[in-house]
C-alpha cells in the first residue's frame, strides 16, 4: 500500500465531508427568510410555551452572526461542523443536536453492520453457487426468486414483513428495540433485544441478498473463465477447494468494491426500515424531527448518515490493498 | 445512421425474444395502463382529502376502500400511479442525459478532466442520496413533482458517468476510432457519431436503472412526509396510511395498493435494465 493511496482516499474522505456541510450550509440559505427568523415562527407556530426558547434564539444569532460576511460564516459554520457541534435540538431540548444523534447511533449502526454482513456473505455464497456447475438444481431454481426480491426496496418488504409476521401471525413485536430499556447485557435482555432486531435486519437482508447473489454470480462466472481454474482442476484438486480457496476468494473481490458503493444506499435504506419498526435508531430520530420541524437535527441526521458511510467506505478501501495485492502496484 | 436503424433492429429482435423484457414491458403497460384508463371510469377528484365517507374497507362502491383522511383509494392509485412514473421518466432522463455526456467526455479526452470528474463522481457514489435529499426537501417546504425530478436528477447521473466513461475508454482505442481521428475528424464528431452509437445500450440501461433510482428516492422522501403535499401520490399514501396506524387498526387496505403497486413498478424497471444488460454485455446472455 503506497501513502500516495492512502492519501488520495483520506483527501476523498475529507471531501465527502467538505461536501456534505456545505450543503447543509448553502441549502438553507437560498430558502426564503434567515434561519433564526425561521426558528422564531416555528416555536410560535407550535403555539407552545418551549422552556429556553429565548436562550435557543440567542445562541442560534450568536452561532450564526448573522452580520458577518457569508465567508465567515461558512468558516466558522465548517469549524463547528468539524468540532461535531451542530447545535441545540428543538424536539429534544435541552439536548443537542450531537447527543441526540450519539444516543441514537449505535443501534442505527448495530442493525445496518450486522444485516449487511449477514446479506453480503449469505448472498455471496448462494450467488456462487448459481454460477458454480456442480451446485445442487434447487439453488438455481432460486435465481428468478432472487432477482425479484433484489428490485424490492427495503422499506416496501419491510411493510410487507412487518403485516405477515407481525401483524397477521403476531410472531414478532410491531416494533421498538426493547420491551424495557436494558440496563446491563444478560442473557434474557439479549434475547430481548434480538428478538425485536428481527424483523428490521430480516428486512435488509431479504432486500440485499438478492443484490449480492447477483452481483457474486457475475463476478463467478468470470472467473470461472480463468486458466488458472482449469489448471487447478487438472491438477486434481478437490472441488470443495477450487470453489472456495480458487473461484469464491477471487470473485469476491469485485464484491469488496460493490460493498464501498452500496452503502450509501444500503444505509438510506435502513433509516427507512427504523421508522417503519419505529426502532430508536437515527431514521426514527429523523421522522421526529421531521414531524417537529427540527431543522438543525434534520440537517444534523444527514451531516451524519454522509459521515458515517464515508468513514465505512474510507475503511474499506483501506483494508482493499490487504484484500488485493495487485493494487499495490498501481 | 443507416447503422443505427440496423442496430436498433437487431436489439428490437433480441429484446423482444428475452423472457425478462416480456415480462418487464407487460407489468409496465399494465401500470401505465391504470393512469390512462382508470380516469375514465373513476373519478379521480375523489382522491382530494375529505370527499368520501373515511375508514371504509373495500366495497361495491369503493372497490379499494376510503382512508381517515376521506380518500377513495382507488382514485388515489389512479391519480397516483402517473404521477410517480412522470417523476421517476423527468429524473431519470435529466440524470442520464448528464450522465452520458460526462461519461463521453471524460472518457475520450482523459486527463485532467478525467481525473476530478472521475474524483467527483466516486466521492458522490458514496454519499446517502437520501442525506442530500433530506436537507434540500425540508428547506423548500413546498416541493412539487416536477421539483422533486429535478432535484433528485441532481444526484443520479455518477452511475452514468461511470459506466459510460469505461466503455468508452476501451472504444477509444479501436482502429476505427483511430482511423476517424487520423481522417482529421474533429473531436466532438467522433465522440458523438463513432463512440456513442456503441454505447447506446448501455445508455438505456443506465437511463432505466437511474428511473428506478429515482422512483427510490422520490419514495424515501414521500414515505418520510416530504413529498408533494397537493398531489397524490404513492408514497405520501404510505405515508398517511403509517402516520394514522393503518396496520394496527387492520386497515390493510389502505397501505397496501400503493405498496403493491410501487413493488411491481421496481420489478418491471429491474427485468427492463436486467434484459438491456444482457443485450448490452453478451457474455451474461448464455448464462440467464
Amino acid at each position: 500500500m503506497t501513502w500516495g493511496y492512502v492519501f488520495r482516499r483520506l483527501a476523498m474522505f475529507f471531501a465527502v465531508v467538505l461536501a456534505a456541510t456545505t450543503v447543509n450550509f448553502i441549502v438553507p440559505r437560498l430558502a426564503p427568510g434567515d434561519p433564526t427568523a425561521a426558528v422564531l415562527e416555528q416555536l410560535l407556530s407550535r403555539g407552545q410555551q418551549v422552556e429556553g426558547a429565548q436562550d435557543i434564539v440567542a445562541n442560534y444569532r450568536a452561532r450564526f452572526g448573522l452580520d458577518d460576511p457569508m465567508l465567515v460564516q461558512y468558516g466558522r459554520y465548517l469549524f463547528n461542523s468539524l468540532r461535531l457541534d451542530l447545535g441545540s435540538s428543538i424536539s429534544y431540548f435541552p439536548q443537542s443536536v450531537t447527543s441526540a444523534i450519539l444516543a441514537a447511533l449505535p443501534w442505527t449502526i448495530a442493525l445496518l453492520s450486522v444485516s449487511t454482513v449477514i446479506a453480503f456473505g449469505l448472498g455471496s455464497l448462494i450467488g456462487a453457487l448459481l454460477a458454480w456447475p456442480g451446485s445442487p438444481r434447487a439453488v438455481h431454481r432460486l435465481a428468478p426468486f432472487l432477482m425479484v426480491l433484489s428490485a424490492i426496496p427495503y422499506y416496501l418488504l419491510a411493510l410487507i414483513v412487518l403485516y405477515l409476521l407481525a401483524i397477521w401471525t403476531g410472531w414478532f413485536p410491531l416494533g421498538g428495540a426493547y420491551s424495557v430499556f436494558p440496563n446491563g447485557f444478560s442473557l434474557p435482555v439479549l434475547w430481548d433485544l434480538a428478538y425485536h432486531a428481527f424483523l428490521p435486519a430480516l428486512s435488509i437482508v431479504l432486500a440485499g441478498l438478492g443484490f449480492w447473489a447477483l452481483g457474486m454470480r457475475g463476478a463467478m462466472i468470470n472467473v470461472l473463465g480463468e486458466d488458472y481454474l482449469a489448471l487447478a482442476e487438472a491438477k486434481g484438486l478437490k472441488k470443495r477447494r477450487i470453489f472456495f480457496k480458487y473461484a469464491m476468494r477471487n470473485a469476491l473481490l469485485p464484491q469488496v468494491t460493490a460493498l464501498a458503493i452500496a452503502l450509501g444506499t444500503a444505509a438510506s435504506g435502513s433509516v427507512l426500515v427504523e421508522v417503519a419498526f419505529n426502532y430508536p435508531g437515527i431514521g426514527y430520530l429523523l421522522y421526529n424531527a421531521l414531524r417537529s420541524s427540527d431543522y438543525f437535527l434534520i440537517q444534523g441526521v444527514a451531516f451524519f448518515l454522509v459521515i458515517t458511510v464515508a468513514f465505512a467506505v474510507l475503511v474499506l478501501d483501506l483494508l482493499y490493498p490487504l484484500l488485493d495485492p495487485r493494487i499495490q502496484r498501481l | 445512421m443507416q447503422s443505427i436503424l440496423r442496430n436498433t433492429r437487431a436489439a428490437l429482435a433480441y429484446l423482444g425474444t428475452n423472457p425478462k423484457m416480456v415480462a418487464g414491458m407487460a407489468i409496465l403497460a399494465v401500470l401505465l395502463l391504470i393512469g390512462i384508463i382508470g380516469p375514465l371510469f373513476v373519478d379521480i377528484r375523489l382522491a382530494e382529502p375529505i370527499s368520501v365517507r373515511t375508514n371504509q374497507p373495500p366495497s361495491a362502491e369503493h372497490w379499494l376502500g376510503t382512508d381517515s383522511g376521506g380518500r377513495d383509494l382507488l382514485a388515489v392509485v389512479i391519480a397516483g400511479t402517473p404521477q410517480t412514473l412522470r417523476m421517476g421518466v423527468l429524473a431519470g432522463v435529466i440524470g442520464t442525459t448528464i450522465g452520458v455526456m460526462l461519461g463521453l467526455f471524460s472518457g475520450y479526452f482523459g486527463g485532467w478532466w478525467d481525473r476530478i470528474i472521475g474524483a467527483v463522481t466516486d466521492t458522490m457514489l458514496t454519499i446517502p442520496p437520501l442525506a442530500i435529499l433530506l436537507v434540500v426537501a425540508s428547506s423548500v417546504r413546498a416541493v412539487n413533482v416536477e421539483m422533486m425530478a429535478l432535484i433528485i436528477a441532481a444526484l443520479s447521473w455518477m452511475h452514468a458517468t461511470r459506466v459510460i466513461r469505461a466503455q468508452v475508454l476501451a472504444l477509444r482505442e479501436l482502429g476505427y476510432v483511430q482511423m476517424a481521428r487520423l481522417s482529421g475528424l474533429g473531436s466532438f464528431s467522433i465522440i458523438f457519431r463513432e463512440i456513442f452509437p456503441n454505447v447506446i445500450p448501455i445508455a438505456f440501461a443506465s437511463l432505466v436503472g437511474a428511473t428506478s433510482g429515482a422512483i427510490l428516492s422520490g419514495m424515501g422522501l414521500e414515505v418520510l412526509g416530504l413529498g408533494p403535499q397537493n398531489t397524490p401520490t404513492l408514497g405520501m399514501t404510505v405515508y398517511w396510511a403509517l402516520l394514522y396506524a393503518a396496520f394496527s387498526r387492520g386497515m390493510w387496505w389502505w397501505w397496501s395498493p400503493p405498496v403493491i403497486i410501487l413493488a411491481l413498478l421496481f420489478i418491471a424497471l429491474f427485468l427492463i435494465a436486467s434484459a438491456l444488460d444482457d443485450f448490452a454485455n453478451p457474455r451474461l446472455r448464455s448464462q440467464s
